[in-house]
């Protein structure tokens, strides 16, 4: 059964089908890019959103063509549900030629300006002022673009975002500050880090926060579509995402400090599983969605394949290209 | 002499510190339970407790405000940013505060801190993790800068900088943290502002610091194979630095070259470089060379990363032209 009568078959519920297919994009590339890793082909470090899928599937669902979004270090899943080509984005990580940024910003920084993603970010909270920026441009231009930032539990103790809530407030910017609430800031979990509430910080600020399942693709894009609309017709909003990281801070971490009830724990509630096991219920069948897989894994493996073929970036030319050459714009 | 590494060096000159004195304490991120994201300060937390070895959250400005407050209020903090990069998000607190407080308050307090900022490349970790940011704080009056290269002064350049009573920047170089060296059962006491003659010679001085002390020894060993006899100086401290045996080594071989890691413009180098000129201008043969990162952030690619990297071929050929 092609994708067509895939959709047919679950009536209503396309809309879940396109997130599960955007879920399952992402945890291909980064099932292929734990491998890579292991196997030092990235070079760097990366760090993985696995097990946190539904957010980025759900938050991107509700944005349209002229919105921006800002993200962190752990961006993949993003970039990837915005539509990066997957092809530049392989190419970025394993530091080619062709890479969405000529390999010179790998995992941490990978960027596409066409998509308006104004980069996965090394510093922590950096993201927010940047989408807070944004989201000024789309006020004072009337893009009737919205801006997205989205930031960590951990980033929650950075001044930057307490900065951001209140000037986005005091101007009523059209904004969503997406937190990824994955109960862990690198080996520390969030108790040990922030004393306050997302909710109670946003409502200091006279600003709407909104909590969701972040492992439940369907709520999650339900609440960013409220989110979305918010910002558009009013203002900022928070949204709060609860989810999961599956793998370790960085690829090559081994977790020690996290026990083995939280791992376990952890497969109950994948949220790929979840839209799956729905979309079963829906009706459709389990071939159906284990072939979907297996065209997602190819189309990864071809992207991987086309990387390594790829050349090396230009030395020169890279150091050439430090400011905007003169007549370019 | 027992053999050991760099970043073991560093926890055992945090340990003892913290043994000799119970107003040091330490602050930064992921450093208590998880022993630090590079290990530096591992098995602290079981020894001295949480009251001396605090995790906090990520708040880097509040972070090195707060060693400012607790070092005018008794304490001797160090603090660990994780990457040098992540500094600027401290700075009003280094450079506004510590560096100034003693000064502008009529010598009244001193500001005993440490923040120890682990630099450099070669971990392919791109262009907000790696970065040599040295050349901002020794500009800085107020502040003292070190960057020990050797295992050795790893550790007696950071108990000098706990002990000293004013903020010292101390830069790490991630590359140089498995780098095994001997740490006598003893260490010497190190004083701030002492460069070491880390090879003699008598054609050039290279003078140096932090990892590129290892491309400069290279590079001597290939110089020394075509006749050419260099000097190496470890300069160990960036702000104060060794005036007196930068010049008494150009006043012996008439000839320099100042090499790092960081960007090349701007950099310690040119401080250097310019001192050379304007005070050891009689004994010069030729003009002072400068070797360090072309001007650009750091690459993430390996392909280009390695080639952004000053080698010991590129102090080399400083060398050579120099001699030319
Ligand atoms: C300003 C700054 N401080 C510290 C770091 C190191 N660091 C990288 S990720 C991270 C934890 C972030 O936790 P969170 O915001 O919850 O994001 P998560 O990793 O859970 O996605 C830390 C401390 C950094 N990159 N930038
Ligand atoms: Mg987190």
């Amino acid at each position: 059964m092609n994708s067509r009568t895939a959709k047919k078959a679950i009536g209503g519920n396309s809309r879940l089908l396109d997130l599960h297919r955007t879920m399952l994009l992402i945890r291909a590339t980064e099932t292929a890019l734990s491998k890579l890793f292991a196997d030092g082909e990235i070079p760097g470090f990366i760090h993985l959103s696995l097990g946190q899928e539904a957010v980025a599937a759900g938050v991107c669902s509700a944005l349209g063509p002229a919105d921006t979004l800002a993200t962190t270090h752990r961006g993949h899943g993003h970039v990837i549900a915005r539509g990066i080509d997957l092809g530049g984005f392989f190419k970025e990580l394993m530091g080619r030629e062709g890479g969405q940024c000529k390999g010179r910003s790998g995992s941490m920084h990978v960027a596409d300006m066409g998509l308006g993603i104004l980069g996965a970010n090394g510093i922590v909270g950096a993201s927010v002022p940047l989408a807070l920026g944004s989201a000024l441009a789309h006020q004072t231009r009337a893009t009737g673009g919205i801006a997205v930032a989205f930031f960590g539990d951990g980033a929650m103790a950075e001044g930057a975002l307490h900065e951001a809530l209140n000037m986005a407030a005091l101007w009523s910017l059209p904004m969503i500050f997406v937190c990824e609430n994955n109960g862990w800031s690198e080996f520390s979990p969030t108790a040990r880090q922030f004393r306050g509430k997302l909710a109670n910080i946003a409502g200091a600020f006279g600003i709407r926060h909104i909590h969701v399942d972040g492992n439940d693709a369907e709520a999650t894009a339900d609440a960013a579509r409220e989110a979305a609309d918010h910002a558009r017709a009013t203002g900022p909003v928070v949204l709060e995402c609860m989810t999961t990281r599956f793998h370790g801070h960085f690829e090559g971490d081994p977790q020690k400090y996290r026990d083995s009830e939280e791992m376990a724990a952890m497969a109950a509630g994948d949220p790929v599983a979840r839209s799956r096991a729905r979309l079963i219920e829906l009706g459709m069948a389990a071939a159906d969605l284990d072939a979907i897989v297996s065209e997602t894994e190819a189309r990864v493996a071809a992207a991987v394949e086309a990387s390594r073929a790829d050349a090396l970036p230009d030395f020169d030319a890279t150091l050439a290209d430090v400011y905007t050459p003169m007549g370019a714009h | 002499m027992a053999d050991t590494r760099y970043i073991r060096a560093i926890n055992k000159a945090l340990a003892d510190a913290m043994d000799a004195d119970a107003s040091v304490v330490l602050m930064g991120e992921d450093i208590a339970d998880a022993g630090g994201s590079f290990k530096a300060t591992r098995g602290l937390l079981d020894r001295f407790g949480p009251a001396r070895v605090r995790d906090t959250p990520i708040s880097e400005g509040a972070i090195v405000g707060a060693a400012v407050g607790a070092a005018l209020g008794g304490l001797k903090p160090v603090v660990e940013i994780m990457f040098m990069d992540f500094v600027t998000l401290a700075m009003d607190a280094l450079v506004n505060q510590a560096a100034k407080s003693r000064f502008m308050f009529g010598g009244q307090a001193s500001v005993p801190m440490v923040v120890r900022l682990p630099h450099g490349g070669g971990l392919n970790a791109g262009p907000q993790h790696s970065q040599c940011l040295e050349a901002w704080f020794a500009h800085i009056p107020g502040l003292k800068v070190l960057c020990p290269a050797t295992v050795e002064d790893a550790y007696s350049l950071l108990r000098a900088a706990i002990d000293d009573p004013d903020p010292v920047v101390f830069v790490e170089n991630k590359a140089l943290y498995a780098m095994a060296g001997d740490l006598p059962e003893e260490p010497a006491r190190a004083s701030i502002g002492k460069a070491r003659i880390a090879r003699q010679g008598s054609d050039v001085t290279l003078v140096t610091y932090g990892a590129t002390l290892f491309n400069c020894l290279k590079a001597a060993d290939a110089l020394a194979s075509d006749g050419i006899s260099a000097e190496v100086v470890d300069l160990r401290s960036l702000q104060p630095w060794d005036k007196e045996t930068v010049l008494g080594s150009v006043a012996r071989t008439h000839r320099a070259v100042v090499a790092h890691e960081a960007v090349r413009s701007f950099g310690v180098g040119a401080e250097i470089a310019a001192v050379i000129g304007e005070e050891g201008f009689d004994d010069l043969d030729a003009p002072v060379g400068r070797v360090g990162a072309p001007f650009m952030p750091v690459p993430f690619a390996r392909s280009l990363e390695s080639r952004f990297i000053p080698d010991a071929a590129a102090i080399q050929a400083a060398v050579v032209a120099s001699l030319a």
